[in-house]
């Protein structure tokens, strides 16, 4: 996916000029929200599994290379392959060498934000290789040729009008004239749809939500069983996954999905959670006859050991963009590449660099709501705070903002003239201001009045004046 | 009759102003000085002070939020307690200057040592000292936000609403989302206002779906940002600090609101 984050601001007014957009988000902010704090009020141990959660994850991260070798060795073991890519270019062609080595036509594709993260979709189609997203939201984006906006919930940004409109232009080749407009409607002629691809699909690409270095397995959940579709049927599997999504054990992996659901959608389990471990065996009924794993480095091995590697704890659930307000204001394709909100706002600068995707984290206003919600506990804030001190290190921060920064912190280090400057500001504030009690427009504060008026200061002087006038104690 | 309790006697509390209180607001750091010396409290305010350094550190800017914090730990240092009107100040002071001196042994002590005797408002109130919900009136029916430094930093949540409960004629209506960000925070309203905006816009449907008159929160800069917006566009929505309400002082102008 190419990115547009470098058009953060101009991403802004799109989207909240846009509709149907605000529309959807109003009904997602709430849902996600009130789905998440059922499933934890339901169930009392929640806070100690997250921190199970977290210590799981930073085990594995401390532990990555030895994971990482033991899960190889168990796949190579049971029959599969395994592909190293350092660099999205990388794992790009691999996998088309792989698409090309099966004589692939199609390939039918499980929700994967790896493959978002390399432009994968993009880079087979240039091959003459097409990929069938079997997830119905990716199928929905896919139709419409767009990006996902949300990490598990790629269409959230649509209203069902547009995904009946959607529909109806492009089913009607097949034979489905009608326009539908019943939600479960929509989901059966998308299901008959489908099901003919796979059919034909020659190849089979799935993310993992966790691979387990125990037993060899790739773990995805779904709540459609897509990937069960895009794993059994056609003769070569394909799972591509970034490195830090391996953990220890089955045992691991059962309490990370205690967590993963419950964050993401409140649902207590996933409907649909599939290990896939090698290929098919003699005897076995089905599976594929050629079973790969591609691990994608992409720069994380870059992060760990430093103070970021909090970041590659995450186990993508999305609790943190549903109850992020300045996702829900704005929605995801605002941020302008594969991960939105609060995670993207972390990730996307160490993927991209700060050059380009350097507003994501700053456009937060540390409320921290993120955080409160994050299954692995990801302290969110501070790492986007982080991004901000390299940005102000590399001079990268505006010079307007640098310099009104700058002043006040020269100010806030002289405490007398920091007085005298308050005490005049003050005074013509509060004398201006007095009649009305507000000020609609304001020279030098156009952020605040473009939206906003700014109260007047109370007369009578600052705090510090008249506490001292009244002869309050000060040492 | 406000009816004084004495459980703070003995104890030098210095008194964190925060600059957005002493430039616009005076009152509420006249009202929470009243608060800590009705609850027995010496009530100093250190003349060294200025600014937390909030916004040199949420910029990036760390080399002068580190400057800025060890001048404040300077200044608050031989106090039992330091409080501040404020939990996004407050939050400052006891959740971030300690990360501030990782490097630095003896003053990451130091901020450690401030960070542990400093307190919002409300919190200190009920939680350190015990007072009980004051004997003062206030007639209002009102709402209470979170602001969300004060509640995920320090856990204000519970402190204020039970004080407020204590006044007479006041009635406290839960607005839907009372826990979700105003769209202040802090240089974000200005950098973007846009988005700012719209934030702001579902928490006065949030105000105003209460029906309440009067709208309270803990700290300044949420304060300002709905009060402005409230006032932009003409709802006729009081707003004050909870600090000027437990203190029996609403009788000032609300922020806003022409002086008389
Ligand atoms: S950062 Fe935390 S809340 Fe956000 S997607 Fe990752 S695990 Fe979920």
């Amino acid at each position: 996916m190419k990115s547009t984050a470098h058009a953060f601001k101009d991403n802004i007014g799109e989207a909240l000029r846009d509709a149907n957009l605000q529309q959807s988000l109003s009904i997602m902010k709430v849902g996600f929200v009130e789905r998440r704090r059922g499933a934890v009020d339901r169930m009392p141990e929640f806070e100690a599994l997250r921190d199970r959660a977290r210590d799981i994850k930073n085990h594995a991260l401390a532990n990555l290379d030895f994971y990482l070798e033991r899960f190889e060795r168990k796949v190579l073991a049971l029959g599969g392959h395994v592909h190293w890519a350092p660099t999205a270019e990388d794992a790009r062609r691999i996998v088309l060498d792989l698409c090309r080595q099966a004589n692939a036509r199609t390939v039918a594709k499980s929700k994967s934000m790896i493959a978002e993260e390399i432009g994968l979709n993009e880079h087979l189609e240039a091959h003459g290789i097409a990929p069938i997203e079997t997830d119905l939201g990716e199928y929905i984006i896919q139709l419409r040729q767009e990006p996902p906006s949300h990490i598990i919930a790629p269409a959230v940004h649509l209203t069902k009008d547009q995904v009946a409109d959607t529909f109806h232009e492009h089913h009607g080749k097949l034979g489905f004239t009608r326009r539908l407009t019943e939600r479960n409607d929509l989901v059966a002629e998308a299901r008959e749809v489908l099901r003919r691809k796979f059919q034909e699909a020659d190849v089979g690409i799935t993310g993992a939500n966790f691979l387990v270095a125990e037993t060899g397995s790739s773990m995805l959940v779904t709540n459609e069983g897509n990937a069960d579709l895009s794993n059994t049927l056609p003769d070569t599997h394909i799972v591509i996954a970034s490195i830090e999504k391996v953990i220890p054990t089955l045992e691991d992996a059962a309490a990370l999905l205690r967590v993963l659901a419950r964050s993401a959608t409140g649902q207590e389990w996933s409907s649909y959670t599939t290990f896939n471990t090698g290929p098919r065996r003699d005897g076995d009924p089905d599976g594929p006859r050629s079973y790969h794993v591609v691990l994608l480095d992409n720069g994380r091995s870059s992060v760990l050991g430093g103070e970021m590697q909090d970041m590659l704890r995450c186990i993508r659930c999305g609790a943190c963009m549903n109850h992020c307000p300045v996702y829900g204001a704005i929605g995801g394709h605002a941020y302008g590449w594969v991960y939105p909100g609060p995670i993207g706002a972390v990730l996307d600068p160490q993927l991209l660099g700060l050059e380009e995707a350097g507003d994501l984290p700053n456009a937060s206003t540390f409320c921290g709501r993120c955080e409160s919600v994050c299954p692995v506990r990801i302290p969110l804030p501070r790492l986007m705070r982080h991004w901000r001190e390299r940005e102000f290190e590399r001079r990268l921060t505006p010079p307007a903002v640098r310099k009104a920064l700058g002043l006040w912190a020269f100010l806030a280090k002289r405490p007398r003239l920091y007085r005298v400057a308050t005490g005049i500001a003050n005074r013509a504030l509060a004398l201006f201001g007095r009649a009305q009690g507000r000020y609609d427009a304001l020279p030098l504060a156009g952020g605040w009045t473009k939206h906003r008026d700014m109260p007047a200061p109370q007369t009578g002087g600052t705090f510090h004046a008249q506490w001292k006038a009244r002869g309050g104690a000060v040492r | 009759m406000r009816q004084p309790q004495r459980p703070g006697a003995g104890l030098d509390v210095a008194l964190f102003v925060t600059c957005l209180v002493d430039m616009f607001r005076p009152s509420v750091g006249f009202a929470a000085a009243r608060l800590l010396e009705d609850a027995g409290c010496r009530v100093v305010v250190p003349e060294a002070q200025t600014c937390c350094g909030q916004p040199a550190y949420n910029s990036g800017d760390r080399a002068d939020a580190v400057d800025i914090a060890r001048r404040v730990i300077e200044a608050f240092e031989g106090y039992d307690h330091v409080v501040a009107p404020s939990g996004s100040c407050g939050g400052m002071i006891a959740h971030h200057y300690p990360a501030l001196f990782a490097d630095d042994p003896a003053m990451k002590a130091r901020a450690e040592a401030l960070a542990a005797r400093t307190h919002e408002l409300t919190t200190f109130l009920v939680d350190v000292l015990g007072v009980a919900p004051p004997a003062v009136r206030c007639e209002a029916t009102a709402t209470y936000h979170d602001s969300c430094s004060g509640l995920r930093e320090l856990g204000v949540k519970a402190q204020p609403r039970k004080l407020l409960a204590g006044v007479e004629g006041l009635t406290l209506v839960e607005m839907k989302g009372a826990e979700i960000c105003c769209g202040f925070g802090g240089t974000f309203c200005v950098k973007y206002p846009d988005i700012s905006n719209a934030m702001l816009d579902d928490k006065l449907a949030d105000i105003e779906a209460t029906g309440a008159d009067t709208l309270l929160a803990g700290d300044l800069g949420c304060l300002l940002n709905m009060a402005g917006k409230l006032q932009r566009e003409g709802r006729p929505v009081k707003v004050r600090h909870v600090a000027e309400v437990i203190a029996g002082m609403a009788d000032e102008p609300a922020i806003g609101e022409p002086a008389p």
